[in-house]
């Protein structure tokens, strides 16, 4: 709890995909309120079921974050799709590749 | 591409054929049409359709015991139900299909048997007839003003749950409906299903979605009708549901137990008016609903107010009732669930509204858990087998002791306070 990010505030435009990834980790902590720091989030761990623990509640919250900050919908028929939530880098990823903002 | 009823016919009589000699069937498919399906294929062969809200492996070890010849259908190749699986039949060739007569279903026929958390541990079946769950629908057309109109159903809820068993499957089954096999889930997804059938088309919901729908950005094609239930609608957010989609928003208020037994217009009035034939009664203050098509006198898990014969005011939960995105569960429950963990010593869940509650109209459950043998993750890692993920505890904290009174009982505020006081401390578990 001792690193508190404001996400909102970060620059959109990230200079490395370990930025981006530091920068959703902040955006998805703060979205769902979670007791943790963006940098305790494993980037490879799972982000659904086992590893962060997520439900799908959680991530049509963070489908809606992301929609907001880098204009990416999100697809449930997108081939990617059962990738995207493997890990916060294949998130980062996903929006590096699809992002309009 | 739509599916013609020659097709269900030959389809429910195939999949009818799969199911073995056993008497009850977990319909455990996600696509609506197969789920469909599979419920008028068991209706067909006399057997009750099991339809419990979660399927963790502690609730199929419990649905073991309750029907050990159960069986799963299954339209998911990864399915790790621990259940004899029938797997949903690929596609027929096309044109194989000889016409089969619609089949007439006795209205005192079982056909779904849905559960509830009892306080022991135990789910609490609740088994319901066909001819009640259509009476029950029909009644709900006649709410949303569809009778004499032919619909496109389009729901983001599980065809499984109380909410969209009856709101997609039954309304489309009951009332000559036409009813959308996929489950969007993404506010992308649902503008693309709804955009892709005919209108008139409805959208059924909850609140969750539908604020997810508005907020993403994404450009909301016109409906007909939008349906919410689960949770009430904030005034906000319903009449900004209405104006966006430029059509009515009605609400649907009923239980698992009950079925649904009462709508409304939030952006005409705060009232519910009942089913004709349901009534409610207040005795020792609570709320029992009884009549028209609840199978027995019900008590209700919230409080209400009346206001007229037919008219309440919904003024929220029973304190031990959990409902999360139209899941429920009761804290009695969930405390029995964590205490049966090796290595709890106490453990108590209760609710905490924090900030999250009002930012994404979800309020989760939390716990504190006496436990000095075991870490956080290992807890959670042991009620994930128990209970359905929306109930896990956040946070979930690890504490010396509980703040029991002298009689052991445990007061929520105490709870709230002493969690309070462990987060202010940094104390995170």
């Amino acid at each position: 709890m001792s690193e508190k990010v404001s996400p909102l505030r970060q620059p959109t435009a990230p200079a490395s995909a370990a930025a981006l990834v530091h920068e959703v980790a902040g955006l998805v902590v703060a979205a769902l309120n979670l007791d943790l720091a963006p940098a305790d989030i494993d980037a490879d761990a799972p982000l659904y079921g086992e590893g962060l623990g997520l439900d799908s509640i959680d991530i049509l919250e963070i489908a809606l974050v992301v929609s907001k900050q880098y204009g990416v919908q999100l697809r449930a028929d997108s081939e990617e799709n059962e990738r995207i939530f493997g890990s916060l880098r294949r998130l980062a990823d996903y929006i590096t590749a699809h992002r309009t903002k | 591409m739509p599916i013609l009823a020659t097709q269900f016919l030959a389809d429910l009589t195939r999949v009818a054929q799969l199911l073995g000699a056993g008497a009850h069937v977990l319909n455990a498919c996600a696509d609506r049409y197969h789920f469909t399906v599979g419920l008028a294929a068991s209706l067909v062969s006399g057997k009750l359709s099991l339809l419990p809200s979660t399927h963790t492996p502690e609730v199929i070890r419990q649905l073991t015991a309750f029907a050990p010849d159960v069986i799963c259908l299954t339209d998911e190749v990864d399915c790790d139900i621990d259940l004899p699986r029938v797997p949903f039949p690929g596609a027929a060739a096309a044109g194989s299909a000889s016409p089969a007569p619609v089949p007439a279903i006795d209205t005192a026929q079982l056909a779904a048997c849905v559960f509830t958390s009892g306080s022991t541990g135990t789910p609490v079946p609740h088994r319901k007839s066909w001819g009640r769950l259509i009476a029950c629908v029909r009644e709900e057309a006649n709410r949303l003003g569809l009778s004499g109109s032919t619909c496109a159903i389009v729901a983001t809820v599980p065809p499984q749950h109380m909410y969209g068993f009856e709101s997609s499957v039954l309304l489309a089954l009951g009332c000559g409906h036409a009813l959308c096999a996929e489950r969007p889930f993404y506010p992308a997804d649902i503008a693309a299903v709804l955009c892709a059938v005919p209108r008139p088309r409805i959208l059924v919901s909850t609140p969750i979605h539908l604020r997810a729908l508005l907020e993403s950005g994404t450009a909301l094609p016109p409906a007909d009708l939008i349906v919410s239930s689960t949770a009430p609608l904030t005034p906000q957010l319903a009449a900004e549901v209405e104006q966006r989609f430029n059509t009515r928003l009605l609400e649907i208020y009923g239980s698992t137990e009950t079925g649904q037994i009462s709508a409304r217009r939030p952006t005409h009035t705060p009232e519910w008016r009942l089913w004709p034939g349901v009534t409610l009664s207040v005795r020792d203050g609570e709320t029992w609903a009884q009549g028209g098509h609840i199978e027995q006198p019900t008590r209700l898990c919230d409080v209400l107010e009346m206001t007229g014969e037919e008219t309440f005011l919904l003024h929220g939960r029973v304190s031990d009732l959990v409902n999360i995105a139209g899941k429920r569960s009761s804290l009695a429950y969930l405390n029995q669930q964590l205490n049966c963990i090796p290595g709890v010593l106490d453990g108590a869940f209760f609710h905490f509204d924090d900030s999250r509650a009002s930012h994404a109209g979800v309020a989760r459950v939390a716990a504190c858990v006496v436990a000095p043998q075991l870490d956080a993750a290992r807890v959670v890692q042991e009620l994930r087998r128990r209970i359905d993920p929306v109930f896990l505890p956040r946070p979930l904290l690890l504490v010396a002791r509980l703040p029991r009174t002298s009689t052991g009982k445990l007061p929520q505020e105490a709870l709230r306070s002493l969690a309070a006081a462990h987060l202010q401390s940094g104390g995170i578990a």
